[in-house]
């Protein structure tokens, strides 16, 4: 009965989606104060809708009701509470409630917390959020309802995949999706400006924030996935450039763009056109990862089990949302005003020159994505693009980027002094040339490109502290001084220091750990030695456990350096007892920001088992560096300019004021 | 500067950069791509010393032959050809004789085909796209809707 509940409240939120489609934008259009109205109430209610249907589904998880067709797919009732928890998005329906929920949240937020937009850009909106969510809702009532039944309930559920019990189901997905679908409300007021064709200053200050959140939780949420790949899977690896990684990284590429190209818009009324369009291709690219991981197109670690059904539904609603939003562009886009002026050399140069690179790298990533589909469809050619495309191609245009980076923040608006500039680098570039030189003589000439790595690393870290030091006149006015100032800084100025120094610290991490790690692959018997990089990890056999829901073969390791105990290591091979699925777990040791690691492959008969083992220098950098852009993205939403908001034109206020009260 | 250079040294700025990278990406398309080769396209025709490719089919029953260091040797199958396979590594989970598997490398001169990394999919019922292709082209393949035969 509670089942049907969640699912009527689902086709019932269905419904009011329609209506929100509709109602508010006509009202905007004519100017009904009423009718506007509608949208805030509306998109609460659908959202709290959609909230009562995924507890719903969640309940039938916890309580293993296995005549819910998707729990008993995806759930075994001796799973742990967390894992049948998280198991409701660790399959395609549950995982499309989650993204729905999220879509129409951040339809409510925008209802509740748009108090000071304009009214006909808030009904407006709301009004195209209602659009995809009903798109979206419409999709899952019709090729993925997660709340079918079975006639005669099996016992016993099918378990969920092995791969997926782990902590970082419970937290990867649910921060990807924030990130993805935040994108929506950027794309939702893209549109309404085009439909209203107007790009005021209260639109312009509410872009920004969006794209921040948004794109602070895509950042967290790309890292854990990449962590938990690398925990997981025992490869080692922490990217692959698989195709669906590659889906959340686009978006993530683009909405940096957007990040940057919003700030030009809010402080200087510039680029709106080019903010109008990059907010539509962010969410597009949302769109299209959703297709890629969801219609069957691609095989990858990470797609869902698939129907063809859905996936022409899908292509349907992209061709749609993105055909539609850029022919409005096409038509509508000449309308809004063009401002501000600037020399090449400025700040707004700098994050010009910030979209073209990350725009580049985009669509690089989008080609290497695509390009083997479409070669298969239409030439029936197979092939694969791997690793090396992406060095080749996403490499060389980060390079650029990345020794700019330093610049953009120092350059004054509107007209700025390159020579002034660098000056004040100096500090930042003596400090990247000593790096360099440092980690030339520390690992000798065999890698060249490794050293200069890090010595872009280390620049685009100082430079974000020189950025902080230059703006608080640190050496000009004594540290004392300073030091008062620094609580002053705007937080946007924080932000943007942070999240430039997490960047650099990223850097770091990839570099280091992928030029300096050491691999050894053996075959070890019980008492035998492998050495990586200075440690020595000892074999000291194996044992078998028991654990709730699977069987596993533990190696024992001991790890030494220079004799003396360091840690203890036991990476396993489990066998889930309800699939017969096998999967390794890889042993992690951390010593300072770098890892040991350790992943067993199959058990001979003699004991003797194949043993890979790395050192990773530095590699937890790089998901520091990630936690480090989000806290900047933090800060940035924290400035309490974002907070107070533009006030409204004065006839803007009396217009809304002499509409009667409801 | 006038209104017209600055907008100029937009556009140029712009296309240098798209420039750049569509070079890059035309080069990496030209050079980094690795094709999809069945045991049959192997036998049937030369492939050029060193040249990457991406080699699939089944791994052959009882041809898995284990040595010291993680070195393994098996044999890709797609029922009218067979290439050996040596490899060097730990092999993925769902490794097994009789399942399909999709391997990267090179083929040396004699024929064997040394892979630098082994691929079989996280679900047990998995068959990578392309084995399932290779496999129908040989008409054995009888998943799906088991059409082929």
């Amino acid at each position: 009965m509670l089942v049907e509940l969640g699912h009527y409240a689902l086709v019932l939120a269905f419904a009011l989606t329609l209506v929100v489609s509709v109602v508010p934008l006509w009202g905007a259009l004519n100017g009904d104060g009423r009718l506007m109205a509608v949208a805030t109430p509306v998109s609460v209610t659908v959202f709290f809708l959609v909230l009562v249907s995924f507890a719903v589904l969640t309940g039938a998880y916890v309580a293993s009701d296995f005549s819910v067709v998707n729990v008993y797919e995806n759930s075994h009732s001796a799973k742990p509470l967390l894992f049948k928890i998280t198991g409701v998005w660790g399959n395609h329906e549950g995982s499309m409630l989650l993204w729905v929920l999220i879509l129409v949240f951040f339809g409510a937020l925008v209802g509740v917390f748009g108090g000071n937009l304009p009214d006909d850009l808030r009904a407006t909106t709301l009004a195209v959020q209602g659009w995809i969510s009903a798109g979206f809702l419409l999709f899952m009532l019709a090729t993925s309802n997660p709340f079918n039944r079975y006639e005669n309930p099996p016992i016993e559920g099918n378990d969920l995949n092995p791969i997926l019990q782990d902590i970082g189901l419970a937290i990867h997905p649910p921060l990807l999706y924030v990130g993805y679908v935040g994108f929506s409300i950027t794309f939702s007021f893209a549109v309404a400006a085009l439909i209203l064709g107007r790009t005021d200053a209260a639109w312009a200050r509410w872009v920004r924030p969006w794209t921040l959140l948004a794109w602070s939780f895509l950042t967290l949420g790309i890292a854990m996935g990449s962590y938990w790949a690398y925990y997981e899977l025992g490869w080692g690896g922490w990217w692959f450039w698989d195709p669906v990684e590659n889906a959340s990284f686009m978006p993530w590429l683009a909405g940096t763009a957007l990040l940057h190209s919003a700030i030009v818009m809010e402080k200087r009324e510039a680029l709106k056109v080019w903010t109008v369009l990059l907010a539509i291709f962010t969410f597009s690219l949302s769109l299209l990862g959703a297709f890629l991981v969801r219609s069957g197109v691609l095989t990858s670690v990470h797609a869902f089990a698939t129907d063809p059904s859905r996936g022409v539904f899908i292509l349907g609603l992209l061709c749609l949302f993105i055909g539609g939003s850029l022919s409005l562009f096409a038509w509508r886009a000449p309308m809004l005003k063009q401002g501000g002026l600037f020399a090449p050399i400025s700040r707004e140069g700098g994050l010009v020159l910030n979209n073209l690179f990350l725009t580049a790298a985009t669509a690089a990533v989008l080609v290497g994505t695509l390009y083997p589909l479409v070669l298969d469809a239409i030439t029936g050619e197979m092939i694969s693009v791997g690793e090396p495309f992406f060095y080749l191609t996403f490499g060389p245009l980060m390079v650029p980027l990345l020794m700019a980076v330093p610049f953009g923040p120092i350059l004054a608006w509107k007209r700025g002094d390159l020579l002034a500039a660098s000056q004040r680098l100096y500090a930042a570039f003596g400090l990247a040339l000593l790096m360099t030189l440092f980690t030339f003589w520390l690992w000798g000439m065999e890698r060249v490109l490794a050293p200069l790595g890090v010595g872009l690393a280390v620049w685009v870290m100082a430079g974000a502290i020189s950025e902080i030091v230059t703006r608080v006149k640190f050496f000009e006015i004594g540290p004392k001084r300073g030091f008062a100032r620094l609580y002053g800084l705007p937080g946007s100025a924080w932000g943007t220091a942070t999240a430039h120094f997490g960047i650099g610290v990223t850097v770091l991490g990839i570099v280091t750990s992928s030029a300096f790690q050491e691999e050894q692959v053996r075959t070890m018997r019980p008492g035998d030695t492998v050495n990586v990089s200075g440690y020595e990890l000892t074999f000291d056999g194996s044992v078998p456990r028991r654990g709730p829901n699977f069987v596993e073969e533990v190696g024992h390791f001991t790890v030494r350096e220079g004799g003396a105990f360091v840690a203890e290591m036991e990476p396993s091979k489990r066998v889930y007892t309800a699939r017969q699925m096998p999967t390794t777990e890889a042993a992690i040791h951390t010593i300072g920001f770098s890892q040991v690691y350790v992943s067993l492959g199959e058990r001979r008969n003699d004991g003797a088992v194949d043993v890979r083992a790395y050192y990773k220098p530095l590699i937890t950098l790089i998901w520091i560096g990630c936690v480090i852009m989000a806290l900047g993205a933090a800060f940035s939403m924290a400035d309490r300019r974002l907070r107070v908001g533009a006030p409204k034109p004065a006839a803007k206020r009396k217009q809304s004021a002499s509409v009667p009260a409801e | 500067m006038t209104r017209k250079q600055r907008r100029l040294t937009l556009i140029g700025s712009a296309g240098a950069v798209l420039a750049l990278a569509l070079g890059l990406i035309l080069f990496a398309l030209n050079d980094q791509i690795v094709f999809f080769q069945s045991p049959s396209d192997i036998a049937s025709q030369q492939i050029p010393d060193g040249q990457r490719i991406r080699l699939g089919g089944l791994v052959e029953d009882g041809s898995v032959e284990r040595s010291d260091d993680a070195h393994v040797k098996f044999r890709v199958t797609d029922t009218a050809h067979s290439v050996a396979v040596t490899y060097q590594g730990i092999l993925p989970d769902l490794f097994r004789e009789g399942q399909g598997v999709v391997t990267e490398g090179v083929l040396t001169p004699d024929g064997i085909f040394v892979a630098d990394s082994v691929l079989a999919k996280h679900d047990e019922n998995y068959m990578p796209k392309e084995v399932a292709e290779a496999l129908k082209g040989q008409g054995h393949w009888q998943g799906g809707e088991g059409a082929a035969n």
